[in-house]
């Protein structure tokens, strides 16, 4: 908004709604204690400026304004109810938000709130859509389908999570040090899983998950920037911000999917990638290793290829191992028969790796049968190679990483025959 | 929990059925499909049906038969197959049944099985 006087009312409401519904929201239901309430009031002060605004102007800080007509919902609703309970809060609200502090804490409470959404007693399914709903106010209708939920199921599940929040009082405050690394894996867990889905549903070309994918991001900067000194914190933006720098390489000109050890790096970005450098340094810098700092550490191996022009597997691979000895998941497991067979330029050494998962745990994981049918493929194992391929591509739901898989399998086709 | 997957397809998706086994793209998608979901052991029972064209419906009215060829209602989608599957939620049928070749071109019904001691 760069020219004040041609601000219409409802642009300017329609602005502070983008702008700032997370930080408003984060604000008032942290005082408040009930996500629920607080998402109530906010709405009703956004329909009371759409009224108001018109005839009076808008307001010199339409953020404040909103704010405390929000927060006098709240306390009406209050005093209606005879919450006397409440009376604490009530006065905690009206200190919160008199005197000119008004932008410096709300960063904190985006935090709190995230935290409390990632809450161990709320069902960690519905956390993510949570976190994007009430701190970035992303509609359920829009999210549903990324999250291969009907709207109604997604709201269904939103509106249990807030009654859960509210019933068990969940602490909004934030936790001791030592009870923060496990909430904070939590969260970053959540904010890992919106990203997820928007990168996966970004290669199928939707708006919607490109938005996701994008606001993920921007959540990693909220909760690094809250927490300078968590080595987590900070290894988890640098991780989102690697794979962000090598995402315009990911498509090419025809449109088509281009794995990681095929993409030009001259298509990487050079500034995100030293952004994440920086922090990756930042977070090393703290000591404490944990597996989002693993990660991004990974990550800014293979973007070494950028400056060397070769991929360092021997270093990769054994940052995996240090990764799969921690946290011993599905993908970290994956990843080090990758990085291992390439290291050691053999592939019955990732083969290996791969062999000894539990096959019950492998059933839906796609990345699995990938990296199975890859190795098979270059260790001369046609047909198994075939089979496996064939698998990852059922277990596939993105046309364009269909049509990748696809393209492998046919490439595999006249060696059976 | 036992759901039913039912594949509806557009006609002209029905149709690349007589593609060549060995080279159609569509029946390589179908292939990968039910190799991934029979590999995971979940599948109870299922079919492919032979195309609309093939079916005859019959009616009974107050006694009186017709009966008629085709499929009973004109649609854009049509029935093309189906598989039961036993999962532990909706959530997990709901994922196979994106990945489903009918929910590109299509679309993919998942309905519970109704308990057989009802």
């Amino acid at each position: 908004m760069n020219d004040d006087a041609r601000i219409t009312p409802r642009a300017a409401a329609e602005h502070a709604a983008r702008a700032s519904y997370g930080r408003l929201l984060a604000r008032l239901a942290v005082r408040w204690r009930d996500v629920a309430a607080a998402e109530d009031a906010l709405a009703e002060a956004f329909v009371a400026a759409l009224e108001r605004w018109p005839d009076d102007g808008v307001p010199q800080s339409p953020e404040a304004w909103l704010c405390t007509v929000a927060q006098r919902r709240l306390s009406d609703r209050a005093r209606a109810q005879r919450v006397h309970s409440r009376e604490d809060l009530v006065d905690r609200l009206r200190e919160t938000f008199d005197g000119d502090s008004f932008d410096d804490s709300f960063g904190d409470d985006r935090l709190r709130l995230m935290l409390v959404c990632a809450h161990p007693s709320i069902d960690p399914s519905v956390q993510p859509a949570l976190i994007l709903q009430t701190v970035l106010g992303l509609e359920v209708r829009q999210m549903a389908g990324a999250f291969l939920l009907s709207t109604d199921t997604l709201n269904k599940r939103l509106v249990r999570a807030k009654a859960k929040i509210k019933a068990n009082n969940l602490r909004f405050e934030q936790p001791d040090a030592d009870e923060l690394a496990p909430r904070l894996q939590a969260l970053l867990e959540a904010i890992y899983a919106a990203y997820s889905i928007g990168r996966e549903g970004a290669l199928a070309d939707g708006d919607v998950n490109d938005r996701l994918r994008g606001e993920a991001v921007y959540l990693s900067g909220v909760v690094a920037s809250s927490l300078p000194e968590s080595a987590e914190a900070l290894g988890f933006q640098s991780m989102l911000l690697f794979c962000e720098a090598r995402r315009g390489a990911q498509v090419d000109d025809a449109g088509e999917f281009v794995p990681l050890l095929e993409q030009d790096p001259r298509r990487w970005s050079h500034a995100l990638m030293t952004s994440a450098y920086e922090l990756l340094f930042r977070a090393s810098s703290l000591g404490d290793v944990g597996p989002f700092q693993l990660e991004a550490a990974i990550q800014g191996a293979h973007c070494y290829r950028a400056r060397s022009g070769r991929t360092p597997w021997g270093e990769i691979a054994a940052l995996y191992k240090t990764l799969v000895e921690r946290h011993p998941t599905i993908g970290a497991r994956v990843g080090l028969a990758i990085a291992v067979a390439y290291a050691e330029d053999r592939p019955a050494s990732g083969l290996a790796i791969l062999g000894a998962i539990d096959p019950r745990r492998v059933q839906e994981h796609q990345p699995y049968w990938v990296a199975l049918g890859h190795l098979q493929a270059r260790a001369q194992q046609t047909e198994l190679a075939a089979a496996s391929l064939r698998r990852a591509l059922g277990l596939t739901s993105h046309p364009r990483l269909q049509r990748y898989l696809g393209a492998q399998l046919a490439r595999l086709r006249p060696r059976v025959e | 929990m036992e759901y039913m997957l039912l594949f509806n397809q557009p006609a002209h998706e029905l149709e690349r059925r007589r593609d060549d086994p060995e080279s159609s793209d569509y029946w390589e998608s179908w292939r990968a499909y039910m190799s991934a979901i029979y590999a995971a052991g979940i599948v109870k029972s299922g079919n492919a049906l032979e195309p609309p064209y093939t079916a005859t419906t019959v009616r009974v009215r107050a006694g009186e038969r017709t009966v008629h060829d085709g499929p009973f209602a004109d649609s854009k989608e049509l029935l093309g197959g189906y598989l039961t599957i036993e999962v532990a939620s909706l959530d997990e049928a709901l994922r196979w049944a994106a990945r489903s070749p009918s929910s590109v071109t299509g679309s993919t019904e998942v309905r519970p099985v109704s308990p057989r001691d009802r």
